[in-house]
């Protein structure tokens, strides 16, 4: 153990302030508790760490230069790694703290390695992979502490392309390759899909987001899980042929085409249940606590979200208030806690989103008969009493946003429907394939130039700028379309010194929950269902948002609304739809 | 795979929860409740895949925006939608029966053949791309490509590429694509016949002049030939093939070989393995009529036209032989003829049609013969023919706008319909005040045979008064 090399380091973590070192092989201290590594390195060599085996350390190793085709042999897990540390360059690009990639996230990385039994440790008997040599040049590694590792890989440029890997794979290179039939690039390919991974947790490229959402949720970024998928869709994060930034040596083929070839978006669930998943199979501690002063709090993002919706900002005070009453605005609540089945798994953006629709609820009802009313009255008082604020008239708000969200909805649809999925440089699954595959991508590219000369200047949707907001709204267009300003006045009431809505009733979306065992939601929604028109409205603006069906937000609305109503509904031991407001109080 | 554990996992839990539900006491008497199997799809949970955006879903889309497009004939923007469409190309593992090679190829024809910018060079090179990317289906292509040429009058060009089109062989392909090689030999056959006539009008020309020219009258045979074999290819296969036929049968009677010309006809007429074509009709009826041929053959040509286009332009001729043949029967026919052309709207205003009929039935009433024939036809028209041809509206229309018309239809109607009829009357009216002497001597006839409407109305003479 490096007990010893860590002894004399006494110092708290900055990040957990446990006092639980660790030494990397680039002989830097890490905290064992929360993988942070410092900028400390061990300055005295001790040979007792260089015999220790559990700590495995990195070469250079007998890495094959040359194969027949002018490829050099890697490994698929370097392969992710440079995937990895593509995704992580961009988030850097786009303003995420330099520690999510060259600690956080490589730190995951590393362990998930380990873990995995890819790197960093002894390869157990039994492996497909058996041989095992020791890391005879491992005393390189200290002697020479310029020597870049795989932690200094990320931050390599490409063009060097000479990954480093475990000693390991390269001395069982041979047999790896004699035994596999199946044809592919990379050393271990056809291994990688073949193998019994049940106590493993295999990397794919929808993982390789989940790993970046960890790092960012680890750190507490202000990026939702939403956020980062759309800013993949649009192209801000590499993930979509990112092969392409692949070295020219490490060459694809064959069963590495169903690793790396990306044929459809990452869907939310996937990468949110992975990463989950992941975080347990790392054995991660609870996370940093989600307090009230990040971005991922129900009470900030909901905050952004109303911004963006383009609703009063008198709603947060309603929005908060509804947080506090069920909890779920509570640290424990919000923080993630690996492997713990009693918390919850919480899905920040469509919380927040969900909390928004229940709100409007509480104080519109959204039945497609009251909120008009209400948007009446307030229509009629603003014609009357041009002083102060206007009133917050549904009505107005819907146009404008049924408006632009159908105008943003046509873009989008179009915009998904005109992707290019294909880069300039084709892969074949094999050398035979080769000719065939160059020809169609050539035949493509002449068959776009012409009926692009027909369709006039024709290039694929230009990237949007990356931005958290997809609508924005400002005070200061004069045609009256931000309604941020606007007051509750017209449906609240004063009773007793407090502010209540006018709103006398609420209704369910849904009587119980389904269990998620039995079919898989816990809740149904479809556009065809009974609901209010606005309801749907209101869902599918949301949808819009987070770019991820309304059923998720609908599923999220009927748990909170349990939460909010679940005892007062029982108490009255009869099943109605809608209950009574007035016996909700809020504080 | 996955759907099987979690299966039993929930059969299991169902069958607890049923236990647990029965009375405790009779439990061990209740029998095993046996649930059925539920289709795995219950199982599965419904994820977000089925709704993320892949590759296939993303053209799809594409490919519905082009259909639109080019529905509103919008062709920039089906072209624009097209671009991007065509990257579905390289993903060559999908063998989907109309695949997107197809797609492409029917929708890009179609955009280049309407796009304001296209020329012929660029929907050329498009069309050997096309060539190349499917051999399934390279002669259709090949066809599809002449059709536009030869639409573009390039006539040469369309030639040349039939014949290249001929010579292609493709291993089992070349078998496959049997039908569509023996299309190619007939457009090729029909564009020699259009070289031939060509050469020939040139002769007959200089022919008149005391000119002769060898070689022409030589090339012009040899195109005779290559048109000729190739033509009578074709219309062996039952098919509807009225250019290829016409051609065929000119090139023969050119020639003097009237018996192969009848053939021919009468095959494509009368075969019953021939889909129903009219025109087989027409066109043998015409080849009879210029050799001459007895009213009967002619007669029984006409009557399978009848049979399948009772409102066939040739029907006035058809009606007008009837009528001249002695024997009742035929006459009995011209009559349902001339009724049936003048059931169908085309025919509403023509006074040739009119005329005939009202000959004819003029001809019945004035003999007092085959009423009967008249109330058998009258029988089944006498519900809708009022409203449809003898309201007053069109009897003010008809006089307006075409006095003989009018003339015509009224006694048509004074004899159907009676003197009362609003039709006859209206006419008749009109007439009389324009002091026109056909129509007083007109209104006379119909009040003299007024007893006639009665007669095949229905209406015995006594009742018929009012």
């Amino acid at each position: 153990m490096d007990e010893e090399a860590t002894r004399d380091f006494n110092e708290r973590c900055a990040q957990c302030s446990e006092v639980n070192w660790g030494l990397t092989d680039g002989g830097r201290f890490y905290c064992r508790s929360c993988h942070n590594v410092t900028e400390r390195t061990r300055e005295v060599v001790n040979t007792d760490f260089i015999t220790n085996t559990r700590v495995q350390t990195i070469s250079k190793g007998s890495r094959k230069q040359e194969k027949t085709d002018g490829g050099c042999e890697w490994y698929v897990c370097e392969g992710f790694q440079l995937v990895l540390k593509k995704q992580a360059e961009a988030l850097e690009a786009l303003g995420v703290c330099p520690q999510m990639k060259d600690e956080v996230l490589w730190n995951f990385w590393r362990c998930y390695l380990q873990r995995s039994k890819q790197a960093y440790c002894i390869r157990p008997a039994g492996e497909t992979v058996k041989a095992l040599s020791v890391c005879d040049s491992s005393t390189d590694v200290d002697s020479d502490p310029e020597r870049p590792s795989l932690l200094h890989v990320l931050s390599l440029s490409e063009s060097e392309g000479d990954l480093q890997t475990d000693n390991s794979f390269a001395s069982s290179t041979s047999k790896v390759s004699e035994c596999t039939s199946l044809c592919s690039g990379s050393v271990d390919g056809s291994l990688y899909l073949k193998k019994n991974q049940k106590e493993k947790l295999r990397m794919t490229m929808p993982m390789t987001l989940s790993f970046c959402y960890m790092a960012l949720l680890w750190l507490r970024e202000p990026v939702t899980l939403s956020d980062l998928l759309r800013f993949v869709v649009e192209g801000h994060i590499p993930y979509l042929n990112v092969f392409q930034h692949f070295p020219e040596k490490m060459k694809l083929c064959g069963v590495d085409l169903k690793i790396f070839c990306v044929e459809s978006w990452p869907a939310y669930e996937e990468v949110y249940n992975k990463m989950l998943e992941l975080a347990v199979f790392l054995e991660l501690p609870r996370f940093p606590d989600i307090t009230d002063s990040c971005f991922l709090h129900p009470d900030m993002l909901c905050m952004k979200y109303l911004m963006e919706a383009n609703l009063p900002d008198e709603l947060h005070n309603w929005t908060c208030r509804v947080v506090k009453k069920i909890g779920i605005g509570d640290v424990d609540f919000l923080t993630l806690v690996p492997g713990n089945k009693s918390t919850a798994k919480v899905k920040y953006d469509i919380l927040a989103a969900a909390v928004i629709v229940v709100v409007l609820k509480l104080l519109f009802l959204l039945d497609d008969k009251y909120e008009w009313l209400l948007s009446d009255f307030a229509e009629e008082r603003n014609k009357n009493n041009k002083e102060g604020d206007p009133y917050f008239e549904f009505q107005k708000w819907y146009k404008v946003i049924k408006c632009s969200l159908d105008a943003k909805q046509k873009k989008l649809d179009e915009e998904r429907a005109k992707y290019l999925w294909r880069c300039e440089k084709p892969l074949f699954y094999s050398a035979k394939m080769k000719s065939k595959v160059l020809k169609r991508r050539q035949m493509v590219v002449n068959l776009q130039n012409q009926f692009g000369k027909l369709a006039g200047s024709v290039r694929p949707a230009e990237k949007p700028n990356p931005s958290s907001f997809q609508l924005s709204w400002s005070e200061e267009n004069t045609d009256g379309s931000c309604f941020h300003g606007h007051s509750l006045k017209g449906i609240l009431q004063e009773k007793c010194g407090l502010l209540k809505p006018m709103n006398p009733d609420y209704w369910l979306c849904t009587v119980k929950l389904c269990t998620e065992r039995s079919c898989g939601h816990l809740a149904h929604y479809s556009r065809e269902e009974d609901f209010p028109q606005s309801y749907h409205f209101v869902l599918r603006l949301f949808s819009f948002l987070l770019r991820i069906q309304p059923s998720y937000i609908h599923d999220e609305v009927c748990v909170i609304e349990q939460k909010l109503f679940n005892k007062k509904f029982y108490k009255k031991a009869k099943i109605q739809h809608r209950s009574s407001w007035l016996m909700f109080s809020l504080q | 795979m996955a759907a099987a554990p979690r299966k039993n996992g929930l059969l299991e839990e169902e069958e607890e929860v049923v236990r647990s539900s029965a009375p405790p006491a009779g439990s061990a008497l209740l029998p095993p409740l046996y649930l059925p199997f539920l289709p795995p799809h219950f199982y599965q949970p419904a994820s977000s895949h089925e709704h993320k955006l892949n590759f296939k879903k993303s053209k799809q889309a594409c490919l519905s925006y082009i259909q639109d497009a080019m529905l509103q004939k919008q062709w920039k923007r089906a072209a624009e939608f097209l671009t991007f469409y065509v990257e579905s190309l390289e993903k060559d593992y999908s063998k989907e029966h109309v695949g997107p090679s197809e797609m492409i190829w029917r929708i890009g024809t179609e955009i280049l053949c309407h796009h304001s910018h296209s020329s012929i060079k660029e929907f050329n090179s498009f069309m050997e791309q096309m060539k190349t990317l499917g051999v399934k289906r390279y002669l259709k292509v090949c066809l599809e490509h002449v059709f536009h040429l030869l639409c573009n009058g390039l006539i040469d060009e369309a030639y040349q590429n039939l014949s290249l089109a001929e010579s292609w062989r493709f291993g089992e392909q070349t078998v496959i694509q049997d039908k569509e090689i023996k299309l190619i030999q007939a457009y090729r056959g029909l564009l020699d016949y259009c070289k031939w006539s060509k050469q020939k009008n040139m002769l007959l020309e200089h022919g008149q002049d005391g000119f002769e020219d060898l070689s022409v009258e030589q090339e012009m045979h040899s195109c005779f030939r290559k048109a000729a074999v190739n033509l009578k290819e074709i219309i062996k296969i039952p098919g509807v093939w009225d250019q290829f036929v016409k051609c065929y049968v000119d090139l023969l009677e050119f020639y003097g070989d009237h018996n192969e010309a009848r053939q021919v006809l009468q095959e494509y007429a009368y075969n019953p393995k021939f889909p129903a074509n009219p025109n087989a009709h027409v066109y043998l009826y015409q080849f009879l009529k210029r050799q001459g041929e007895s009213k009967k053959s002619l007669i029984s040509a006409l009557k399978n036209l009848h049979d399948t286009v009772p409102s066939h332009e040739l029907m006035i001729d058809f009606h007008l032989m009837l009528q001249k043949s002695k024997k009742r029967k035929k006459r009995r026919l011209g009559l349902e003829v001339i009724f049936a052309v003048l059931d169908y709207a085309g025919w509403k205003e023509n006074v040739k049609a009119w005329s005939c009929l009202a000959k004819q039935l003029k001809q019945i009433v004035i003999s007092e013969k085959h009423l009967d024939w008249l109330k058998q036809e009258w029988s089944s028209r006498k519900d809708w023919w009022p409203a449809f041809h003898f309201s007053r509206y069109l009897g003010k229309k008809n006089w307006q706008e075409n006095q003989s018309l009018s003339y015509e239809k009224a006694l048509v109607a004074g004899i159907l319909l009676g003197k009362d009829g609003k039709y006859f009357k209206y006419v008749s009216h009109q007439g009389c005040k324009a002091r026109m002497k056909r129509f007083r001597i007109l209104k006379k006839f119909v009040h003299k045979h007024n007893p006639v409407y009665m007669r095949i109305s229905g209406l015995s003479e006594s009742s018929g008064q009012p």
